[in-house]
């Protein structure tokens, strides 16, 4: 929506743009502010002022409405102190990608974009100065959700660089809705990665005072420092509180709340560690230790997998076109891994046609088993791949993995071998 | 210029009975909350990359918070999911109050995040949206502006402060809040209450707001000619208004008057640099300083060259020493001090002397202050009392003060800057369309003088009561009643407002009888269970706790029946039979005192008289 054609020309014959002082009388009213950019479901007749008590309002503008520019915008000077390293601290580097952490509110035009850089992020945070050196660099700046397998392998291009340029650890911030998978792809294209790669995101953007994203990187960096721990992780809060932080296995990780800070969970393992707000690492899981390795980064995907949720009364007919047109399929099948009985002919279908089908449980917790159930050995005796006790998110992203790397008859002796620890025989109370 | 005393605005809080103002909460309050969430609130970076003056000072403090839990708090209030939007009831109450008040009702509103980080609000910021501007309001026949109306939240509540962790419950978190700004129209302190008084009984008018201690808060704004914006924020008690507005008059007087005797002595900023000067009291047997240094602590000092006899003088009409030490005491120290009050405390004349002779201190208006803490704490006290002192050279500073009880106030922070507000991204805009401002005018409640011309045609009181009725707030409780028990609404009427403040005055605390208590009393009167008489001393005991039913029998007030009035009566007739022969009906006026003792308020007044006269007129044939 934009404004009403008749606002648009008062404003254009008033020359007035967003960021300026506006006087604007209508409906024998006079208010004064800085005009401010229309809100999505503010209504196309109504202009949104910034008055001087900060306060903002919107004025309809009636047809007996006239504009007059006080004064033109003032150009804000962006402010970045340059940081400085102290010695005898492990060096970090923290790759922005955007997402809530990187989000803040432009103060004049009052959108909030993730357009903050890592040293502005860091620059909110004067005292993880005494964690680690930090250097920051920005690789792009989106919402996770836009996130695909490109942006995945730049990240992984560039931890490989910076790990090899001799970073004793990397921080990535990024935006929490796809975390999960943007970990479970560095996990298997950086899978043996000889230092720790955190991902840190927040549920709270960095604009806000109750902001989660310091603590999660406080304790990311302090983990990349006193964790000794390679492998690619996730670090955000364990509770709601901003005293106790987990450490997530990179390809055991889901988001399982919409809105809480403590919305990330380790499954179906133990989190790999605990911090609290003082740095003291707990560690809950074997990991390798760091090492000075090179590395080089399997970047290659096969972008062309579908993953489906099964539900009762799928039909084959509504996914047999995007199936048979697809390199690989994942199914998030219902219990120990099952689905209706009306689907197993595509099953048989699309592995016969070398289209390989994974079975992962929509139960995200527990493992599939499909020697258990008669539907279940039909789904194996169709082809399907059980994938244990992985992720349908994991899952994915490693027939992506696969597929891009391997030959195809390789991928059933692949897919449950463990690169980074996607999968394990045992399960523990 | 106008030629006044002084210039006073108020600001109003008012709590609505409605739903939490984002979230769907009931808004109730808990004695009890559960578990406790660890919180830490940042300092963010305003439009022109500062941050604001008041933020700081609650960060340097390092403060952490802690959160309870309770049933009236969810996600929301824990900042865990985003909010909703404007609660419907809250925002159309809103919206005919400013109606009420004439306002100028925004076309679209658009809620703020307001950066608060003293904790009491769980994201760091109160969320607020102005609703009207340019309203007023008529007091006394002089026109009061009112600048602005807003609809915001009410903040957590802090139950306990322990080091730098301060714990909050959720359960007043959300609530929605009227605010209602008047401009700096107000010139005497009677008249501060006066308008607080009038707003409040419109903002009654409504319905829809709650009642009781703490559901209207008001925060002054008072400055004299030459001193300067002194908010104090959050009193409760209506009737201390005017008390608060004339103690901030005298104590800015004050302020001006030191400020003109240190320029007479020429006296310049003194060192804001302390002085360890443990070893001048290491033997000192003042419970204060041996405490201090048992647990190795510190005495730091400051020199006040020119300050002598300003710290505590003229009779205690200068209190300069005290304004020193309130600075003092936000940096966690107990207080502090200064060469105007010693010797005392233990703190002997040869300590005083010692230390004159140590900071080398001999000058005819020469004082010092000094703190006994931990050394970082005795630093940073001490030297915020120093400036405080520095700040004395220029007058009165600005500053957001604490009511305390008595009608006097505290220093509590600076007074924050230009409010710093953004954009509540999270809610949507509401467009106040034409058919609901319709709506809002068709549905306008009734004005107090409406309410009261009611209420006098209606139930038959008089103008004052009427009036002192809704002025006290007992309005809608006496119509509940009047209309429950009609014949008795005279008898309401005065209950409510004299014997409401005769017992009031007493200490009785008429507040916590509540409204049901009062439908049982009357409902006991309507069926005659105790005389009228007896209302007095029922009202106390329920006061007391003690369940209405079981007063009458408890208190041995309950109903005489008319036979058995009628033997006291005889025999009190009988008694003094020479004096009703003498007189005739004319002994009906002076025995109707002793009568009422017997009879000690089990019998009604009305019932009595009749039954005296019979028994006289029996009498005397």
């Amino acid at each position: 929506m934009s404004y009403t054609e008749s606002l648009s020309k008062l404003l254009a014959s008033a020359d007035a743009s967003e960021g300026c002082k506006l006087s604007v009388k209508t409906g024998g009213r006079t208010y004064t502010g800085l005009m401010m950019p229309r809100h999505d479901m503010s209504a196309p007749d109504t202009l949104v002022l910034k008055l001087d008590s900060g306060f903002n309002i919107g004025v309809r503008m009636r047809s007996d409405a006239s504009i007059e520019v006080l004064e033109k915008p003032v150009k804000a000077v962006e402010k970045t102190e340059v940081p400085t390293f102290k010695k005898g601290l492990k060096k970090l580097v923290l790759l922005g990608t955007g997402g809530t952490i990187a989000s803040r509110i432009d103060h004049r035009t009052g959108r909030v974009e993730p357009v903050m850089s890592g040293s502005e992020i860091l620059n909110l945070i004067p005292e993880i100065s005494d964690v680690a050196n930090i250097e920051s660099k920005s690789l792009f700046s989106v919402y996770s959700d836009n996130m695909s397998p490109e942006h995945w392998q730049k990240i992984a291009v560039a931890v490989a660089e910076e790990i090899n340029s001799g970073a004793d650890g990397v921080l990535i911030s990024h935006g929490t809705d796809t975390m999960g998978y943007t970990a479970a792809a560095l996990s298997f294209m950086l899978y043996n990665v000889p230092k720790p790669v955190v991902l840190v995101g927040a549920q709270r953007s960095s604009d806000r005072p109750s902001t989660d994203a310091a603590g999660n990187l406080i304790a990311g960096a302090r983990f990349c420092v006193d964790g000794n721990k390679a492998g690619v992780f996730v670090v955000m809060h364990e509770t709601i509180g901003d005293d106790l932080f987990a450490v997530h296995s990179g390809t055991r990780v889901r988001k399982m709340h919409s809105s809480r800070r403590d919305a990330f969970r380790s499954m179906n393992v133990p989190l790999v560690a605990r911090i609290d707000r003082d740095g003291k690492i707990e560690h809950l899981s074997e990991c390798r230790p760091v090492s000075d390795r090179k590395i080089k980064a399997d970047t290659k995907m096969e972008e062309n997998c579908l993953l489906l949720y099964c539900f009762p009364g799928m039909k084959p007919e509504s996914f047999e076109d995007a199936v048979m047109n697809s390199k690989g399929v994942v199914l998030a099948g219902t219990g120990l891994g099952h689905v209706n009985e009306s689907m197993i002919p595509l099953i048989r279908k699309a592995t016969e046609a070398g289209i390989p089908v994974v079975m992962t449980t929509q139960c995200l917790e527990g493992t599939v088993n499909l020697n258990v159930y008669n539907a279940g050995r039909e789904i194996l005796a169709a082809g399907a791949i059980p994938a244990e006790d992985m992720l349908p998110e994991t899952a994915l992203v490693k027939l992506m993995w696969i597929l891009g790397n391997y030959p195809a008859d390789a991928t059933e002796s692949i897919m449950n071998v463990s690169f980074a620890g996607e999968t394990s025989d045992r399960r523990v109370l | 210029m106008e030629d006044y005393e002084m210039m006073c605005g108020i600001e109003i809080h008012q709590q609505l009975d409605t739903r939490k103002l984002h979230c769907s909460c009931e808004t109730t309050l808990h004695d009890e909350g559960r578990g406790n969430v660890f919180r830490k609130l940042r300092p963010t970076v305003s439009e022109t990359g500062e941050i604001d003056r008041a933020a700081l000072a609650q960060h340097k403090r390092q403060m952490s918070f802690r959160y309870q839990s309770c049933d009236s708090a969810c996600l929301v209030d824990f900042d865990e999911e985003p909010p909703q939007p404007l609660n419907e009831d809250a925002l159309d109450t809103t919206l005919t109050f400013s109606a009420m008040l004439k306002a100028d009702i925004i076309d679209e509103i658009h809620t703020m995040r307001k950066i608060v980080i003293d904790g009491s609000n769980s994201g760091g910021f109160q969320r607020t949206s102005l609703v009207s501007t340019g309203g007023e309001v008529d007091v006394n026949g002089r026109k009061i502006s009112i600048l602005s109306v807003c609809l915001e939240e009410d903040a957590a509540r802090k139950i306990e402060t322990k080091g730098n962790e301060v714990t909050y419950r959720l359960d007043r978190l959300g609530f929605p809040l009227i605010e209602v700004a008047t401009g700096p129209d107000m010139r005497t302190p009677e008249e501060v209450m006066e308008v607080a008084m009038r707003i409040g009984s419109l903002l009654r008018a409504t319905k829809m707001v709650k009642r009781g201690i703490g559901t209207i808060r008001e925060d002054l704004n008072i400055s004299i000619p030459g001193g300067a914006r002194i908010e104090i924020k959050g009193v409760q008690e209506l009737r201390l208004l005017p008390d608060f507005v004339r103690n901030e008059i005298n104590r800015q007087k004050m302020l001006l008057r030191i400020k003109g005797i240190l320029e007479e002595r020429n006296v310049t900023p003194v060192s804001t640099e302390p002085l360890d000067v443990t070893e001048v009291f290491k033997d000192c047997p003042s419970k204060i300083i041996s405490g201090a240094l048992k647990s190795k602590g510190a005495i730091m000092a400051i020199k006040l060259p020119g300050f002598a006899g300003l710290l505590n003088g003229d009779s205690g009409k200068l209190r300069l020493g005290s304004e020193m030490a309130q600075y003092a005491m936000t940096h966690g120290v107990k207080g502090i001090f200064h060469s105007d009050e010693l010797p005392n405390y233990g703190i002997g004349q040869e300590y005083v002397d010692a230390l004159k002779n140590y900071l080398g201190m001999n000058g005819e208006f020469d004082a010092f202050a000094i703190c006994a803490a931990p050394k970082k704490t005795a630093i940073s006290a001490i030297t915020a009392a120093a400036e405080r002192a520095n700040a004395a050279l220029k007058g009165v500073p600005e500053e957001t003060r604490d009511p305390l009880p008595d009608g006097i106030s505290r220093y509590s922070r600076p007074l924050p800057g230009a409010a710093r507000m953004y954009p509540e991204t999270d809610v949507p805009p509401t467009i106040i369309t034409d058919e609901k401002l319709a709506e809002i005018m068709e549905y306008m409640p009734e004005f107090p003088e409406e309410i009261e011309k009611r209420l006098i045609a209606e139930y038959k009181i008089n103008e004052q009561q009427a009036h002192q009725l809704i002025r006290e707030n007992n309005n809608e409780l006496f119509e509940k009643l009047a209309a429950e028990y009609g014949d008795l609404s005279q008898i309401v009427a005065a209950t409510l407002t004299n014997t409401y403040n005769e017992l009031d005055r007493e200490g009785v605390p008429v507040s916590d009888i509540t409204d049901d208590a009062m439908l049982a009393i009357f409902g006991m009167l309507h069926e005659n269970k105790f005389a009228k008489e007896a209302l007095p001393e029922i009202m106390r005991e329920v006061a007391k706790g003690t369940e209405p039913s079981k007063v009458p029998s408890k208190l041995g007030l309950e109903s005489m029946d008319s036979s058995e009035a009628a033997g006291i009566i005889a025999s009190i007739v009988k008694e003094r039979e020479e004096f009703v022969r003498d007189k005739g009906m004319a002994a009906i006026g002076p025995l109707m005192g002793p009568v009422m003792g017997a009879l000690r308020g089990k019998v009604d007044g009305k019932e009595a008289n009749r039954l005296l006269t019979e028994e006289i007129s029996k009498l005397i044939g």
